[in-house]
């Protein structure tokens, strides 16, 4: 990219001998000596480091650097800040024990939930043709911009023991959704269901439809051409989405606190205790802080060849 | 679901093979085709791009609902909107095998064959041997556990024959089952497919804008363009006797329409072309390039057929030179290099070209 323009900026200024120039610029493209053939080694440097002649304008480099520092700050801080003598106990407590295993447990219940309501209606949005379909997307779209608190007050309202459904559900069944463990995933779920659904739509959108088309030619109804071959055939980007549902589950807290409330062993998931320990003991907090950490690591690591190798 | 539907006004009932008149309406394009066949056929549907022959294959296969018009197959209706009949493509006893194959890119070679039989109800193992047997009868048992990815394109085309084949379809489309392959691989595919399509017992409809595909794999041809039938008939018959331009130039003949007064063509354009047929009448009148000679000067040839001619352009044809020649009667030519050098010829050049009376061939349009 950058070569081409090296020789043309040239042209325009140390060279006077036009004739010469075309074929600099193919030698310097072959990856020949150009200063012999043009007896200029002035501009010499600027070929060495070609990213910089393309010239970052400052003004858009030093609010990018800040930004960048902005963003790792937070979290050198809790490296540097961690207690890490005193890790190995805090790690060991029970209470965090506890809330580890219920935020993960709860997690990935969120995740089975929103796979097996999540696939479908992402196949939905994909490939049927019905009425009001965009306004269907808009809607299942909502919780990812929706504040998590009000997503919660929202499931008190359907799901509470007075709420539109969960009244019914109390009579009818005896089950009772709000400040039970059951609760929490119902929250998570409802957070962390439209990034599976928009990550497995998109796959969807990209798989080719004449496969099921093909499927369809061999005898197979629209569901077993969906489960056989649709299905192994995006099934990348379920996983993908699959995992970044989860993330998004284990870092529930406004739908989950609003909704489940805050009850150790039961309800109490990490993001719920480290944030009541950071008032009471933030040695555990940071401790905990730092494996919800390693969890994000890992799950960045698990996507990197889908999320980061776009740029 | 089906019943016996009254005959329509002009359609005789076949209890067996293809019976079809496709009607489907698509904004400005319309596919109106007729197409019968009788079981042990193989129907070529020819025609340049655009011209609706993968449309009716869709309408076959019932990937695209037919607007009007009937589908019968085996004397049982498969579709009729009139009578609201519309058997799903998978309840079709129908094989397709796609231009670029389809196959499942997740199944190794023996369960994308497998894959047919397993969605009718056989039994895992039973529908692994079956395709087992089916990749074996296309010489590719070695390849039972390759990935579609790891097959070449020719071996690729074999799994998608067989694949189609392995659910006993009562009819096989086949769309431009050659198109994806080397002109090398493409040799050896098409003498395989016409062995397997010759013994497959049912109707096949192939696809394709390659008159040689279509002459080589098919019994009967159906040239179709925008999206209607243009003619019809064996390869041979067609091939001889050409009705539209586009045919003529797929078989490499020189084609005009005129009226015939006894052995005399009088064309549209004001040329006249002496054949030896004798008609009356409005007529096709074709010959191949390699019957006009063409001379430097005015020759003293006893050829009725004498027209001055300006050379237009020159390219090579096979181990030949074919000139394109405009005048009085446009026409192509196929010389010898030799001869071409000798008549030193080049664009806008004047020659004479001669043709015998006996090189061309007259039949009623």
């Amino acid at each position: 990219m950058t070569e081409p323009k090296a020789g043309a900026e040239r042209k325009a200024g140390t060279e006077p001998r036009a004739g010469a120039q075309p074929r600099a610029g193919a030698e310097r493209k072959a990856g020949t000596e150009p200063t012999e053939v043009l007896g200029g080694g002035g501009t010499r440097p600027w070929l060495g480091t070609p990213r910089l002649r393309t010239g970052t304008p400052l003004p858009l480099l030093l609010p990018a650097l800040v930004g960048l520092v902005f963003l790792v700050l937070p979290l050198l801080a809790l490296l540097v800040r961690a207690p890490w003598r005193s890790l190995p106990d805090q790690l060991t407590s029970v209470a965090v024990w506890q809330a580890l295993r219920l935020s993960l447990i709860t997690a990935t219940a969120a995740t089975a939930v929103a796979l097996v309501l999540g696939v479908p209606l992402a196949w939905l949005l994909a490939r049927a043709r019905f009425p009001g379909r965009r306004l269907v997307r808009a809607l299942v779209t909502l919780p990812l911009v929706l504040p998590p608190v009000v997503g919660g007050v929202a499931l008190l309202l359907a799901l509470g023991r007075n709420g539109i459904v969960g009244r019914w559900l109390d009579s009818a069944f005896g089950v009772t959704l709000p400040f039970t463990t059951a609760g929490v995933v119902v929250a998570e779920a409802f957070v962390a269901m439209p990034f599976l659904v928009i990550s497995v739509e998109g796959t969807l959108r990209a798989a080719d439809p004449r496969y099921e088309e093909a499927a369809a030619t061999l005898g197979a109804s629209r569901f077993t051409a969906f489960r056989r071959v649709t299905l192994p055939m995006v099934a990348p980007g379920v996983a993908a989405g699959a995992v970044l549902a989860w993330a998004r589950a284990l870092g529930e807290f406004g739908a989950t606190i609003t909704f489940a409330g805050n009850f150790p062993g039961r309800t109490q998931t990490m993001p719920l205790s480290v944030y009541l320990a950071l008032q009471s003991d933030p040695a555990a907090a940071i401790a905990l802080s730092l494996v919800l950490l390693a969890v994000s690591i890992a799950v960045l690591a698990g996507l990197r060849d889908r999320w980061m190798a776009v740029s | 679901m089906t019943t016996d539907t009254s005959p329509t006004e002009e359609a005789v009932l076949r209890t067996d093979g293809l019976d079809a008149r496709l009607l489907v309406d698509r904004g400005t394009f319309r596919l109106d085709l007729r197409l019968s066949a009788a079981p042990g056929e193989v129907l070529a549907l020819l025609g340049p791009n655009g011209a609706g022959k993968t449309t009716a294959l869709r309408a076959l296969a019932g990937l695209t609902p037919l607007t009007a018009g009937s589908l019968r197959l085996d004397g049982r209706t498969l579709e009729e909107p009139e009578s609201r009949v519309r058997v799903p493509t998978e309840d079709r006893p129908v094989g397709v095998v796609f231009q670029d194959y389809l196959l499942f890119p997740h199944l190794t070679a023996l369960d994308n064959v497998a894959f047919g039989p397993r969605c009718h109800g056989v039994p895992k193992a039973e529908a692994r041997a079956q395709a087992a047997e089916w990749l074996e009868r296309m010489g590719l048992t070695d390849r039972a556990g390759a990935k579609p990815r790891a097959l070449s394109g020719g071996q690729a085309q074999r799994v998608a024959l067989a694949r189609a084949l392995a659910t006993r379809p009562r009819l096989l489309l086949l769309d431009e089952p050659l198109a994806a392959l080397d002109a090398r691989t493409r040799l050896d595919v098409r003498a395989g497919l016409r062995r397997h399509l010759a013994d497959f017992e049912a109707v096949a409809v192939l696809v394709t804008h390659d008159p040689l595909d279509a002459m080589v794999l098919a019994d009967r041809l159906v040239v179709v363009e925008e999206g209607r039938i243009v003619q019809e008939g064996t390869p041979a018959d067609i091939s001889r006797r050409p009705r539209t331009d586009y045919i003529a130039s797929l078989v490499g003949l020189n084609l005009y329409q005129g009226r015939a007064d006894g052995h005399t063509v009088r064309l549209d354009g004001g040329a006249a072309i002496t054949t030896t047929e004798d008609l009356t009448g409005p007529v096709f009148v074709a010959f191949p390039p390699a019957a006009v000679t063409l001379h430097r000067d005015r020759p003293d040839s006893s050829a009725r057929n004498l027209w001055r001619l300006e050379v237009f352009g020159l390219e090579s044809h096979g181990d030949q030179i074919r000139v394109d020649l405009t005048g009085e009667l446009p026409l192509l030519a196929d010389l010898t290099t030799a001869a071409v050098a000798e008549l030193s010829l080049h664009p806008g050049r004047q020659v004479w070209a001669t043709l015998k009376a006996t090189q061309t061939h007259a039949y009623p349009a």
